[in-house]
């Protein structure tokens, strides 16, 4: 009989994972709770660094996860979780009872919500957007204000719910700053009347072609950097909206009035991760991602045996960081059937 | 001979090695929060009296880092101690503390009192 793996989360770790194991011959049940797969890859229009359509990685996942050996439960949750020795058995939020013989954490990471950096305004004012709420605009085609009007300069605050201990966030998301560059860019394109500012404290181009793209941005593109922590937003009576930061290179508080504010919002835990922790007994570290057995060599290892970690439920990654996390995942599920003893 | 009116000026370099540390040294014991500084700016962002005069809290500690104790002197004055700019620092730095610590540095030192 062939050996079964749990995959619970169907975002792009889950999908990857999920495909190569039913390629590896395991019969796969992929938990997903919400009503499609995808997770946080369907927020996105185009990706960094190459600026493709994100549909194309979609298409790619769609792809090897069409295969028999996997049973696709949508709209599923967990609601019951026992471990014996090398065997796993769940039952989901419909009843239904799931045996296995090693598990796949693939549950992401969750948006950190702006609204609890109050001084920025998130939810007060009409025209502060995260980066989400952006790329959204941009696969309509539409970047507009509240009130219609197409925004003419537009400020864009790095480190938004990252690197902050005001908001119990010490890690960088190490994201942000590149998608930040590549939103400037695209602003650019949509709007060549319109100015951009990018507010950041350091930039993190730590990543295949972003510090290129950083260097498009300033060549091509005209987008301006501005080194400060922005300190707060506020609306004048024109609906403008006043920041307020040090421009620190310069040595001098500097202010500015920009029609559009857009918060690069950072990578937390997942509600859904916290929930399996608890329930599974799986450790958390003090940045509530799920903690790994080994930085270096264990990190798709869990405290439970037969329990494995893929994607961004341990750091914020990006997609291709994602994959190659989730394929690591499959090897180490692999490893352990071959060699668990019955 | 001509007299061109120029003075010997100081030059521009922070001397890092004859500078005079001790008022940092005096501070990261009683602070140590004042290590975690990264230079971002909310503070004197935020400040009132950065806004209207020529004051940045975060130059102010940058400047005692390297013992450039001249430059401070001149301006610690300038804070009003409202601690506006503890609320918004993301590195958590106790920021009014360090100017209260800086003044009581200053006023033990003979060399320094203000
Ligand atoms: C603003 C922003 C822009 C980005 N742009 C890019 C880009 O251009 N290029 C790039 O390479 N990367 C980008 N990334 C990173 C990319 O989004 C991630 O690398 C990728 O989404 C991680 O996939 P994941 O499967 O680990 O997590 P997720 O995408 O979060 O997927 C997790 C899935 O698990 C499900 N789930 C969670 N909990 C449970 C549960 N308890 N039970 C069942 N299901 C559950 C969720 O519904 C979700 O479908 C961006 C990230 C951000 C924040
Ligand atoms: S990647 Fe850039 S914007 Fe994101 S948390 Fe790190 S430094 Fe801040
Ligand atoms: S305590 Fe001093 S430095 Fe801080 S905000 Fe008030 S005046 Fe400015
Ligand atoms: S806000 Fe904090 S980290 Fe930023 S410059 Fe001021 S003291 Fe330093």
């Amino acid at each position: 009989m062939s050996k079964q793996v749990i995959v619970i989360g169907g975002g792009v770790a889950g999908l990857e994972a999920a495909g190569q194991l039913s390629k590896a011959g395991i019969e796969v049940s992929l938990i997903e709770k919400e009503n499609k797969t995808g997770g946080h890859l369907n927020d996105w229009y185009k990706l960094f660094p190459d600026r493709r359509n994100s549909s194309e990685v979609k298409e790619y996942l769609d792809g090897i996860t069409h295969h028999d050996g996997i049973k696709l439960l949508t709209n599923t949750t967990i609601e019951k979780f026992n471990s014996n020795k090398s065997h796993f058995s769940i039952i989901t939020n419909e009843g239904k009872e799931l045996t296995a013989d090693a598990v796949v954490v693939a549950t992401g990471f969750d948006l950190f919500k702006s609204a609890r950096k109050e001084e920025y305004g998130y939810g007060i004012y009409d025209n502060v957007i995260t980066s989400t709420d952006l790329e959204e605009m941009f696969r309509k085609g539409k970047i507009v204000l509240s009130n219609g009007n197409v925004p003419k300069t537009i400020g864009i605050v790095h480190c938004v719910g990252s690197r902050d201990e005001k908001v119990g966030n010490l890690y960088c998301s190490k994201l942000c700053c590149v998608t930040a560059v590549k939103q400037a860019i695209e602003l650019r394109e949509h709007l060549p009347e319109s100015k951009v500012f990018c507010f950041y404290m350091d930039m993190r181009m730590g990543g295949a072609f972003y510090e290129e793209l950083y260097r498009e941005a300033q060549e091509k593109w005209g987008v301006n950097f501005i080194r400060g922590k922005v300190s707060e937003a506020g609306e004048a009576i024109d609906n403008k909206l006043i920041i307020k930061v040090e421009d620190t290179l310069a040595g001098r508080p500097l202010k500015m009035e920009v029609d559009l504010l857009v918060l690069m919002a950072g990578m937390e835990m997942s509600e859904g991760g916290k929930k399996i922790s608890k329930m599974c007994g799986l450790n958390t570290g003090e940045n509530r991602f799920f903690a790994v057995a080994d930085h270096h060599y264990g990190s798709n290892r869990s405290n439970i045996k037969g329990v494995f970690y893929a994607g961004t439920c341990t750091a914020p990654m990006n997609i291709t960081e994602t994959i190659s996390h989730a394929r690591a995942a499959v090897s180490e599920v692999m490893d352990y059937l071959k060699n668990v003893r019955k | 001979m001509e007299k061109f009116g120029f003075t010997i000026s100081k030059g521009r370099q922070i001397d890092y090695e004859s500078n005079d540390r001790r008022i940092a040294e005096y501070i990261f014991e009683r602070e140590p929060s004042f290590r975690l500084c990264i230079e971002c700016g909310g503070c004197s962002a935020t400040c009132t009296t950065g806004n209207l005069t020529q004051f940045s809290l975060r130059e102010l500690h940058i400047l005692i880092k390297r013992g450039e104790n001249d430059q401070v002197r001149q301006n610690i004055r300038k804070c009003m101690l409202c601690g506006k700019c503890t609320l918004v620092c993301p590195r958590g730095v106790n920021t009014r503390n360090i100017v209260v610590l800086a003044k009581q540095a200053f006023q033990k030192s003979d060399e320094y009192a203000i």
